[in-house]
């Protein structure tokens, strides 16, 4: 799990094109949305993308894309739970 | 007929950043464009995350925004709705709709990129200039095959004679497989200390070609 | 100062030739938006409202199917004459967003100037076309400019054509951003769950003389802004779109057209979420909810760059007819803010019309078109 949440901080950074952004600057409990990493709508498209992309997961609809995309954690732990 | 001036005139090319016709910022010209146009954002000292987000042509219009509204404060004798962007180029945002041809080729690897796909249209560099601004008046963006002056400066002296607008950035903001060129300047009928150009075809041509 | 007239339009969609034609079709409640299966677009099936091929057939090989569509939308407009189009006190203004997509990255004219002049060229105009990409607000933008451009005198006609084609590219992209509805759209509908694309084109011919029209039509006002907001996501408040409708209305009451005089709005209404509610709520703060409002993107999907123009062309054509065209899709009312959507044709004198547009890069363009 916790390698899971070290490539996935990097893969956001890469992904979402976070270039002032460390792994180390990145709590995995915080919310990735609203403050912090300031991430837009935009961004949680291209979250999506990555979901795919690296993990083979679709998020299918916005309604899921909240809850899993809440933090790095919520992320790791969706994965852990859909990876094919 | 009312007379209008020009505050100050940029202009980024070959690793150059000009303001007024003095150069405040160089990188060299052999350099890929990113790494350039990185070292003049750090150089600026700004917090605007949404810079690395941009694509090319945005990062450039941006920062010729940024170098032209620097130190000078021009917008704050006006509200938003009262200044408008007039921008042109040659190629629209031919640039990054290759780079997102590039995400949905190949059916084997097709993962459509959100953030590339929004870029794919050139008036988002005058969207990212108006957010970082907040500029809120007419706004156009042209495409013609070369910095057409005399279009550009005639409408944007219409559109300040009409009260449309009382300020207007005007420019050419071109990026193409690495190659860059922007000119960008700040017309109102104010007349600065520092510059009394007077906003007419005849000037611009001679800024722009020098 | 001259006005700028509408002397004749012309439209081509996925309801065919003709704004008269189209007119007809969405009076029987006919949508041009349909399910297709073509693997140049999509590995899976997709809705869109897409031209029909033999509308473009007789043209010559050599042109895009971009440039077709803007060829054919000149070929229908019946009284232009040729050494009108060649004559230099005649200007082609041309509005698209993404051109010869289709051609990118190493097809032909993928450069917009490119495609536009040699159009221009085909066409025998002598003057430099203007050429404007400013995302689903281009084709207001461009009679916004034509209008200045003959009440200027700059010009004593104009073109104003434009484009888009459905694509891959386009289409993709949409479906990444999650934005396309399930199913042909439904602007202002409670059910709403995204837009439909569409293409087409479309040709206006503005004059700086009324000609035979009875009554003439002429462009009264327009207003172009920026949300300052978002790159994507229209403003939460409606606040820029709603400079651009006042700004298009102060305009026209310098021309005579009194806003109590608006009897139709021609909405962008692309049927998503965010669109509809926050134009909405601009045409609240302008206190024009009561005017009978449409969108025709139910009918034709979203056409890009030819949406102000496609658009503009029928909302025209309703006003000389005196008719108003029903919005389609729409049963329930889903907005917060109340909107008149035209449930059912209905023939009242319509005085003069708004137009509204919106476009990414957060940006707004309304017109009034007047009639005299």
């Amino acid at each position: 799990m916790e390698q899971l949440v070290e490539n996935l901080k990097k893969q956001i950074i890469q992904a979402l094109k976070l270039e002032d952004v460390k792994p180390e600057d990145i709590n995995e409990n915080e919310p990735l949305f609203g403050e912090g990493l300031g991430l837009d709508s935009i961004d949680a498209l291209e979250l999506i993308v990555l979901m795919e992309k690296e993990y083979g997961i679709r998020v299918e609809n916005a309604n899921a894309a909240k809850s899993v995309f809440t933090s790095v954690k919520t992320m790791a732990d969706y994965i852990a739970q859909n990876k094919k | 007929m009312e007379r209008f001036f020009i505050s100050d005139h940029v202009r980024i090319s070959n690793g150059q950043f000009s303001k007024n016709g003095n150069l405040i910022f160089a990188e060299d010209k052999d350099e890929p464009f990113t790494q350039t146009i990185r070292a003049f954002y750090k150089s600026l000292e700004i917090q605007h995350p949404a810079f690395y987000k941009m694509d090319n042509l945005s990062k450039l219009g941006f920062c010729a925004a940024e170098l032209l509204l620097k130190d000078h404060n021009q917008l704050s004798l006006y509200n938003s709705q009262e200044v408008g962007i007039l921008l042109a180029n040659e190629n629209s945002c031919l640039d990054t709709d290759q780079e997102y041809v590039e995400t949905i080729k190949d059916p084997e690897n097709y993962f459509p990129s959100p953030a590339v796909f929004v870029y794919t249209l050139p008036n988002i560099v005058i969207g990212e200039i108006s957010i970082r601004h907040k500029i809120q008046g007419e706004n156009i963006f042209f495409i013609q095959p070369e910095f057409d002056a005399e279009f550009m400066v005639n409408y944007a002296n219409g559109l300040l004679e009409s009260k449309s607008l009382k300020a207007v950035l005007v420019g050419w903001v071109e990026f193409y497989q690495d190659k860059y060129d922007a000119f960008m300047y700040f017309a109102s009928s104010e007349k600065s200390k520092q510059n009394t150009l007077e906003h007419t075809v005849d000037t611009i041509k001679k800024i722009y070609n020098k | 100062m001259s006005k700028a007239y509408i002397s004749e339009t012309n439209i081509i969609t996925a309801l065919g030739q003709g704004v008269s034609a189209n007119i007809a079709a969405m009076l029987e409640g006919k949508s041009g938006i349909t399910l297709y299966y073509d693997k140049e677009i999509s590995t899976q099936s997709f809705y869109a409202a897409r031209v029909d091929n033999a509308l473009l057939e007789s043209l010559d090989p050599e042109f895009t199917r971009f440039e077709k569509l803007i060829l054919a939308s000149i070929n229908g407009i019946k009284n232009l004459k040729a050494d009108l189009l060649k004559s230099p006190k005649t200007l082609l203004i041309f509005s698209t967003t993404k051109g010869n997509i289709d051609q990118v990255p190493s097809g032909k004219r993928v450069k917009l100037y490119d495609s536009c002049q040699y159009i221009s060229n085909y066409l025998g105009n002598p003057n430099k076309p203007l050429v404007v990409s400013n995302a689903c607000i281009s084709g207001t933008v461009a009679l916004i400019l034509g209008k200045k451009l003959i009440e200027s005198g700059t010009y004593k006609d104009i073109l104003v054509l434009g484009a888009d084609i459905v694509s891959a590219f386009v289409l993709s992209g949409f479906q990444s951003f999650k934005a396309l509805s399930e199913g042909a759209c439904k602007p202002f509908d409670a059910n709403r769950t995204g837009l439909s694309l569409g293409e087409g084109s479309a040709a206006v011919w503005l004059s700086s003389e009324k000609n035979d029209q009875n009554p003439a039509l002429f462009i009264a006002g327009g207003g172009i802004s920026n949300d300052a907001n978002h790159i994507s996501g229209p403003s939460r408040t409606g606040d820029g779109l709603f400079f651009s409708i006042n700004k298009a209305i102060i305009e026209s009451e310098t021309l005579g057209v009194k806003k109590e005089m608006i009897g139709y709005v021609s909405a962008h209404g692309t049927a998503t979420p965010y669109n509809d509610e926050m134009e909405t709520k601009a045409i609240n703060t302008a206190e024009l909810n009561h005017v009978p409002t449409n969108s025709f993107k139910g009918y034709l999907g979203h056409t890009l760059g030819a949406a102000g123009l496609i658009e503009s062309a029928i909302g025209m054509y309703s006003m000389q007819q005196n008719i108003l065209i029903p919005s389609l899709n729409y049963s329930a009312h889903g907005v917060t803010l109340p909107l008149n959507v035209i449930r059912e044709k209905a023939e009242v004198d319509i005085q003069a019309m708004l137009k509204t547009s919106s476009g990414f890069g957060g940006c707004n363009a309304a017109l009034v078109i007047g009639k005299e």
